[in-house]
């Protein structure tokens, strides 16, 4: 494309099905204690 | 839904829904307001007229590839994701913040523990409250594997045996129940020593290093009970404590209030130190007391973000890096949506339990009343309040359901919404504009990055 970069593909939707296993870090047990930040969470599968 | 906004020369498309990002020239930028999940495969003529100052060949052009990606899926997705409002259930709890002492040897001036004692006194856990404390998790974590505890204060290292006992006593049980502990520890750093030292990089996958940036900043607020600051003391203990380490799996954690919104100063400064692993942090506070950020230093404090996030690309184009926690993202492989649509889980999947053996949502809700959910010592937990604890989610909460943010964030601090918004389904705005201000840099860090590899 010449307008438009795409810096990913993924989706998003598709991980919901086969989510949610709770195998990850809570986020407040990162690092931050006072702030709910999930993005930056590691998946574990 | 897209969320689409200009920063550092990048114009940049977020489909909210699917999570997508692309980067856009001029044209694409200003035509994408007239494109829509179901677009017509013809530009309409509105768009040409507005756009008059591009020939009609690279609109047609630009709108193709528009047209290509909502058929992709990659652009106004749209929100469906309400099939999955069911698995925001109550559910086993995986992860606990062990308060293994109410007392601290500091008396930082910001702390949400009331200077250590959480307001209810100076107290140390002991090690038959903690042993219950693992007990209860063990029992209630269900068929979940890896279980989180968090050893965590006041300052932790006051009670440092009770804390070996406790990482050797759940270490005990792993095999019997199945189950993989992990340990994180944070501290002031005081009381390192080499022997703290080696237990905590044997024992715990993640150390969380509170030191507020440069020695003045730190100094003014992070000070002992005579006043006196505890930087000197700290630097050296906390270089040790990485090089030991191999530098992996820390984290430098500090606070900024309003009187350091250069906090950026604070960052470069603890990189300076030979620190590249670096969380620093907006203060939570009370808005009446001075150092409090208000929403009007959320401009301020969003030029400092801006200022940072230019100063990591510059330095990772030249091999250098600083990873900041607050604009860690990973646009592939981040977590899943249901953990996303969840949030922080806490009084749900994550508890605090504090050196009496209370229960409480998680670290922040400690001492403040009504939120007392039990106590280990006949391990009963209100399930009324942790059902309540589930619904706080996106789906919930009125001001997220729309936020473009809301697959990052995934709905902000509870605690913060109920000490500072009246209620953990309320909006704590400047929480929420400094959120999205952190995403939109951490995003344009990616596509800064991205057009570098070309
Ligand atoms: S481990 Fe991965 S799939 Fe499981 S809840 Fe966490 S992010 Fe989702
Ligand atoms: S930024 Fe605010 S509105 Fe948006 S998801 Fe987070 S808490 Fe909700
Ligand atoms: S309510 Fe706030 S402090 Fe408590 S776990 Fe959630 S994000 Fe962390």
């Amino acid at each position: 494309m010449k307008h438009v970069k795409t810096l990913n593909k993924t989706n998003l939707k598709k991980t919901a099905a086969k989510g949610g296993c709770s195998e990850c870090q809570t986020s407040c047990q990162s690092a931050c204690k006072t702030s709910c930040t999930v993005a930056n969470q590691k998946c574990e599968k | 839904m897209i969320h689409k906004y200009s920063l550092n020369g990048f114009n940049i498309v977020l489909d909210i829904c699917s999570g997508a990002v692309h980067v856009m020239d001029e044209l694409g930028y200003e035509l994408v307001d007239y494109t829509s999940a179901d677009m017509p495969e013809k530009c309409p003529d509105e768009a040409y007229n507005a756009l008059n100052k591009f020939s009609k060949e690279e609109i047609d052009e630009t709108y193709s590839e528009l047209y290509e990606l909502v058929k992709e899926g990659l652009l106004h997705t749209p929100d469906d994701y309400d099939q999955f409002k069911g698995k925001m259930a109550p559910a086993p709890i995986k992860a606990m913040c062990l308060h293994i002492a109410h007392d601290c040897n500091l008396r930082c001036d910001y702390c949400f523990a009331a200077k250590g004692d959480f307001g209810h006194g100076r107290k140390l856990m002991s090690y038959e409250v903690g042993k219950k404390a693992i007990d209860f998790l063990l029992d209630n974590s269900g068929s979940r594997t890896n279980l989180e505890v968090d050893f965590f204060g006041g300052e932790p290292l006051m009670n440092f045996d009770v804390v070996k006992q406790l990482v050797a006593y759940a270490r005990s049980r792993e095999k019997e129940y199945n189950k993989n502990f992990r340990f994180t520890v944070t501290t002031n750093g005081l009381l390192l020593d080499d022997d703290i030292m080696d237990f905590i990089n044997k024992e715990m996958s993640n150390v969380v290093l509170s030191i507020d940036g440069r020695k003045e900043i730190n100094d003014a607020l992070r000070v002992s009970p005579n006043g006196k600051g505890c930087y000197d003391i700290i630097v050296p203990k906390f270089k040790e404590m990485v090089k030991r380490r191999n530098g992996e799996q820390y984290y430098v954690r500090g606070t900024f209030t309003r009187k350091n919104p250069d906090f950026y100063e604070d960052v470069m400064h603890l990189y300076d130190l030979g620190f590249d692993q670096i969380s620093i942090e907006p203060v939570v506070s009370d808005p009446q007391i001075s150092y409090s950020l208000t929403e009007e230093d959320a401009e301020r404090v969003g030029q400092e973000y801006e200022k940072l996030a230019k100063k990591i690309i510059e330095m990772k184009k030249a091999g250098e890096s600083i990873n900041f926690f607050h604009f860690m993202l990973d646009l592939d492989q981040g977590p899943c949506a249901i953990k996303r649509l969840r949030g922080c889980s806490c009084g749900n999947e994550y508890v605090s339990v504090t050196p009496e053996g209370d229960i409480y949502p998680c670290h922040q809700f400690v001492g403040i009343d009504g939120f007392k959910m039990g106590n280990i010592d006949d391990g009963k937990i209100d399930n009324e309040l942790k059902a309540e604890f589930s619904k706080a989610n996106i789906f919930n909460k009125e001001h997220c359901r729309d936020c473009w943010a809301r697959f990052y964030c995934s709905g902000g601090c509870n605690a913060n919404s109920q000490q500072y918004a009246g209620g953990i389904f309320n909006k704590h705005e400047v929480s929420c504009l400094l959120e999205q201000k952190r995403l939109e840099c951490a995003i344009m860090i990616k596509a800064a990055l991205a057009e570098d590899e070309e």
